[in-house]
């Protein structure tokens, strides 16, 4: 299959990832032999069969609602790239293009 | 002799240690030699904690002395795949976005193993985010394979099993997601176990594909892995997908009687493109398992060859997901230049993830993005449904399931790394296992052009002690796993 320039585009967008042009050609050639390879799936008739999203049999795992320790703030901003007391610095949400 | 200390299973060393012929000092000082005479070659460790391990053997020769030491492992000197986080110690996936990332707290394997009483000698290289059959992905070095440093040591745990082959540490605990314990196991010539999906916790684990994840023991033999698994298995209220079931003393299942044990030998993995020396090998093993008293018989598992296109849809949808974390603000690499909040996502990710990792997250976003969902992401996870019940289907009649673990045997740096699709299929009899969740192992099972092959024995969930003892059975009966790689 041919994969589109802009399907790259937009998933690129979709998964936050940078990509310059040269990476964004070099994925539309990788990505479409593997996406060709997948097509075999089409070969069987599926439409009765329940999908398998994990395989124990654990559901939900309930706990009591209680307050328990966690970490320090001091250890929850330990690597953090930037801090403002105990609070993560982020760059602003608006503006700056 | 004592040069020879790194050398001993990890059992021989515990026995020296409690019979006091050799103390820990001594055990991890002569692994850190051999770390310091081989490691610039093999380049399995990404960060070796030299000081802190020979402390930490101190204290724990302190405690033996006193005999107060209850597990087989302590004193004994080990590696981690650098997946796994440690607190204090310097965890980076071998990425470049966890270069500098110091966790804050260890993972539950490892307080367990630091329970015991073991000793980190360092972390083990690995392909970037545990993507890769080769640890040509790492963003660091490529580690080589002490067998034939031209050659990879598999992937993605490739440091974790160059490391163990090598003399580098007695045991190591890598991830397996697809085959990434059991492949580097088999092309280093050491034993490699992935447990049941959910026998071992996660918890402090960073995750690649949490439907799949699962970590497991690299050891030089059969025993240690039981050993290990002792230490390790069990449930953990930190992991939501944890197993609440009691662990049995694996110990126990180590009895070489495997005469009238139904194997099942599925001719779907013996596949096309295989190296003639792999086949050769194995069917010479098949012929020792039945010289055994094994009763083995060929099978059909007719969904095997759609394992591969299912594995390469799932892994990366759930990658995409997990890897969304990275974004620069909580921990790990930041750009520092973007000017706003969303260009920061863009660049920061951009900048610190590496070709596969960025290859694997388009697919997992693609899968999973409006209009294609259900062609590709829920159309996989039916055709698991189906894989899984191929499995099921066998185990009804069989003990257990023999196979190749992988291919080929190792191949040359380089080699497959222009090509993602041919590297993914290193991965092809080892996938289906974290498709139905069960236990595998790879053991030493012969060798071919003077390379290592591996022997897969796979088990139904929850069957690590049988697929254990089929493991001991056939290394009892041969000579594979006392080969050590000719380094010097």
């Amino acid at each position: 299959m041919k994969l589109e320039r802009e399907v790259v585009d937009n998933v690129a967008v979709l998964a936050r990832l940078g990509l310059d042009d040269n990476e964004k050609e070099r994925m539309r050639e990788e990505l479409a032999p593997i996406l060709d390879y997948f097509e075999m799936l089409g070969e069987l008739e599926t439409s009765h069969i329940p999908p398998t999203a994990q395989v124990i049999t654990i559901q939900n795992l309930m706990r009591p609602d209680e307050a328990r320790p966690s970490l320090s703030p001091e250890d929850v901003l330990a690597n953090a790239p930037g801090r403002e007391d105990s609070s993560f610095r982020v760059r602003p949400v608006f503006g700056g293009q | 002799m004592a040069g020879e200390l790194f050398n001993l299973t990890l059992k021989e060393a515990s026995d020296k240690l409690r019979s006091k012929e050799v103390s820990s000092r001594e055990l991890t000082q002569s692994v850190l030699d051999r770390i310091a005479a081989v490691d610039d070659k093999v380049k399995a460790f990404v960060t070796v904690t030299a000081e802190q391990a020979l402390a930490q053997a101190d204290e724990m020769d302190k405690i033996l002395a006193k005999g107060e030491a209850t597990s087989p492992l302590a004193g004994i000197p080990i590696n981690l795949k650098d997946v796994l986080s440690t607190k204090g110690i310097r965890t980076t996936c071998s990425s470049k976005m966890l270069e500098n990332f110091v966790p804050v707290y260890d993972a539950t394997v490892v307080e367990r193993l630091r329970q015991a009483g073991t000793v980190l000698v360092g972390k083990t290289n690995m392909d970037e985010f545990a993507m890769g059959s080769s640890t040509e992905n790492s963003r660091f070095f490529t580690t080589h394979n002490p067998w034939d440093l031209d050659t990879v040591p598999g992937g993605s745990s490739g440091g974790s099993s160059a490391a163990v082959a090598a003399g580098m540490g007695f045991l190591s605990l890598g991830s397996d997601t697809g085959g990434s314990i059991r492949q580097p196991a088999s092309l280093c010539g050491v034993v490699g176990l992935k447990p049941t999906y959910g026998r071992v916790s996660r918890y402090g684990l960073i995750a690649f594909a949490s439907s799949l994840d699962q970590v497991g023991p690299f050891t030089r033999d059969v025993t240690d892995s039981a050993l290990v698994m002792n230490a390790i298995a069990g449930f953990d209220s930190r992991d939501s997908t944890s197993i609440d079931q009691p662990i049995p003393d694996y110990t126990k299942a180590l009895n070489p009687d495997i005469k009238g044990m139904r194997l099942a030998l599925p001719k779907e993995y013996f596949v096309e493109g295989m190296d003639p020396g792999v086949e050769r090998t194995i069917r010479t093993a098949v012929a020792k398992l039945q010289e055994l008293g094994a009763v083995v018989e060929e099978v059909s598992m007719p969904h095997t060859k759609y394992a591969l296109s299912t594995y390469y849809i799932i892994a990366p949808s759930e990658a995409s997901a997990n890897l969304a974390r990275y974004d620069g603000v909580k921990y790990g690499y930041s750009d520092a230049q973007a000017p706003n909040l969303i260009e920061g996502y863009f660049r920061t990710r951009d900048e610190a993830f590496g070709s596969e990792v960025k290859r694997r997250i388009m697919i997992g976003t693609y899968a999973l993005s409006s209009g294609y969902y259900d062609a590709y992401y829920l159309k996989a996870q039916k055709v698991r449904t189906l894989i899984k019940a191929d499995f099921d289907k066998v185990f009804e009649t069989f003990d257990a399931i023999i196979s190749p673990t992988s291919p080929t045997v190792a191949f040359k740096i380089g080699e497959k790394a222009a090509d993602p699709l041919a590297m993914y299929l290193s991965d092809v009899c080892t996938i289906p296992a974290n498709m139905a969740g069960i236990p595998g192992i790879s053991i030493p099972g012969g060798f071919s052009d003077g390379l290592p092959v591996g022997l897969q024995i796979l088990g139904p969930a929850l069957g690590e002690e049988k697929v254990l003892q089929i493991a001991y059975a056939y290394e009892q009966a041969t000579e594979w796993h006392k080969q050590r790689p000719p380094l010097s």
